[in-house]
């Protein structure tokens, strides 16, 4: 792998609930080079809170421990909210899982597109709006001069999720965590969304962790895979070998998805094990020692 | 079940009008399950929205159980036989009620009783355990979220489902088991299903027939079988079926 970016060490999240403490995250390690690193791993297992912890969202009561969390070999755990904006705000972008829910949704989107570019460019920084409507042609919004003017209620599900990736690479990120970016796009323009965040791993050297629900895009779009199931990695695998993953849940979560050339009446479904919650890491390399993997 | 013909949906006045929708028709047949899928942007969302009467901007006809429907006005027999899952759980669930509540106070609604069993019922039907039953929208995952929102949709027992990207945001396992939930419950009660997708695969399994969708009309309506053997005989349905394939790398 290249040179570290991110190192993440027995990273845990904790809320308390009427039944007790409920751990969402339970001891996740891995490292992010320059390179898109797939997550993916049933509703609840932990991913969206993965991300959010690596940020500083966590809301409370929730609360985050790690071994170890660095960006650039600096430590970024728990820092005053002040500092981690800064930190969003130009070192780690994240595009949330729910984008227009992000989105202001009483502020034009335009002026929500320019705002983060200059947040990032500094004010007075040549003609934002320009920056904006290249920012939404690039993402394939068919009429980017509407748009800009539009309010987040007045485009769809698709459109919303396609400015956020817009805002997002405005302040040209180190790192972005995309949290399924593309799970309400069409698959032409989901091609060539994917294809900018790809550039950008290949020459801008960003680190991309794309977590999604859809195993065969994974496989095809990402150079590496954490399969997570309640709270924790349960296999590390080359994007390229996931359809040979060995792990049970991870074979049935292969299973499940449906097939074009191959109709049944019902999916197959997955037999959770209790084992699964704490057995080792199967780790594709196995070259390393640590627990919870790299 | 339900009849769409000519309709064009609109927002805002000229100069800055968007016609989201021009000339959409298509008919579903009791108990069929209809597919509308296409580009990010054409107009699906918002055909479901003018049927659920959500929209007043539109002209042409919708007639649902033979009753033509006009303008934003929807009876209460309406509303107990149509029922709509939103695109964004998010924004349709209540940041203040807890799952029970949602589920209970539709139930009231619909003037049913046994309120207790059933939200438990609709909650193991849609795979989510005891423990979710008192949380609060920001407590759950995306996926948790979708399943309420699907749950609140069967509580009412409607009989025409219209469904926007209902499993877009669940794992494929979740995925997997809400739709055979959803093959069995309109086998046994006859339901009629609308569904939108981007996920050709999961039009595939679940529908009859399709729409598929570009700028604001409809470009071709075919059945699953012609999906399947990539048989459409229009040039953007075809590269819809090859682009899902998958991801090839610039
Ligand atoms: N405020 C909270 N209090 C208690 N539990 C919470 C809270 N927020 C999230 N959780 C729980 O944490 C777990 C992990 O949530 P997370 O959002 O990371 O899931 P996810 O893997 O992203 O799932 P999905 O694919 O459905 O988005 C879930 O079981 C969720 O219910
Ligand atoms: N309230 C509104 N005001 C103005 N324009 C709107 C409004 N709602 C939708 N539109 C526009 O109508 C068009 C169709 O939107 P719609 O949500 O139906 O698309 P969709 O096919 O569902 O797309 P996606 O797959 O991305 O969800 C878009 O151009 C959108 O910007
Ligand atoms: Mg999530
Ligand atoms: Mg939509």
């Amino acid at each position: 792998m290249s040179e570290t970016l991110l190192s993440v060490r027995d990273l845990r999240v904790a809320f308390p609930t009427r039944q007790g403490v409920f751990e969402a995250v339970r001891g996740v390690s891995f490292d992010l080079g320059r390179e898109r690193l797939g997550v993916v791993g049933e509703s609840g297992s932990g991913k969206s809170m993965t991300g959010r912890a690596i940020l500083g969202l966590v809301r409370p009561p929730g609360k985050v421990t790690a071994d170890r969390l660095t960006l650039d070999g600096q430590s970024i755990l728990n820092l005053p909210e002040r500092k981690m904006r800064a930190i969003r705000g130009s070192h780690i972008s994240m595009v949330m899982q729910d984008p227009k829910f992000s989105l202001n949704p009483v502020v034009k989107i335009g002026d929500q597109i320019m705002e983060a570019y200059r947040l990032h460019a500094g004010r007075g920084s040549g003609n934002a709006r320009d920056k904006a409507l290249e920012m939404l042609a690039a993402v394939q919004i068919r009429d980017p001069e509407r748009v800009m003017d539009a309010y987040p209620h007045e485009v769809s599900g698709g459109m919303g999720q396609r400015i956020m990736i817009a805002m997002m690479l405005a302040p040209d990120p180190e790192i972005l965590i995309a949290d399924e970016p593309t799970s309400a796009l069409d698959v032409s323009v989901r091609t060539e969304v994917l294809n900018i965040m790809d550039r950008l791993v290949r020459d801008r050297g960003m680190g991309l962790i794309f977590i999604s629900h859809d195993l065969n895009l994974v496989a095809q779009f990402c150079d590496r895979v954490l399969i997570m199931y309640a709270g924790r990695i349960v296999e590390t695998i080359e994007a390229k070998n996931l359809h040979n993953a060995r792990h049970p849940y991870t074979q049935g979560l292969l299973n499940s998805l449906p097939r074009l050339d191959q109709p049944v009446k019902h999916l197959p479904v997955l037999e959770r094990q209790d084992s699964w919650r704490d057995a080792p890491l199967i780790d594709e390399s196995m070259e390393t020692e640590l627990p919870g993997g790299l | 079940m339900l009849t769409v013909e000519g309709l064009d949906v609109w927002f805002g006045y000229p100069p800055d009008r968007v016609d989201a929708v021009q000339d959409a028709s298509f008919t579903v047949a009791q108990g069929e399950s209809f597919g509308l899928v296409g580009e990010s942007g054409s107009g699906k969302s918002t055909i479901l929205r003018a049927i659920a009467g959500l929209i007043d901007t539109w002209s042409g006809r919708i007639v649902v159980d033979d009753q033509q429907v006009e303008g934003r006005r929807r009876d209460r027999a309406f509303h107990k036989t149509v029922q709509m899952v939103f695109q964004d759980p998010y924004a349709s669930l209540h940041p203040r009620h807890s799952v029970d509540r949602v589920l209970s106070e539709t139930l009231k609604l619909q003037g049913m009783d046994d309120i207790d069993r059933r939200v438990q019922r609709l909650l193991d039907d849609v795979g989510l355990g005891r423990g979710f039953r008192f949380r609060y929208p920001h407590q759950l995952s995306g996926g948790q979220r979708q399943r309420v929102a699907i749950a609140r949709a069967l509580a009412a027992e409607p009989r025409l489902l219209l469904l926007d990207e209902p499993t877009s945001a669940l794992d494929v396992s979740v995925q997997a088991e809400i739709l055979n939930l959803m093959t069995d419950l309109r086998a046994e009660h006859g339901l009629t299903y609308v569904m939108v997708s981007h996920d050709l695969a999961v039009v595939g399994h679940m529908c009859d027939r399709l729409a598929v969708m570009q700028g604001g009309r409809i470009v071709e309506v075919m059945k699953v079988e012609d999906l399947r053997q990539g048989a459409a005989s229009e040039a953007y349905t075809k590269s819809l079926i090859e682009a899902s394939a998958g991801y090839v790398r610039a």
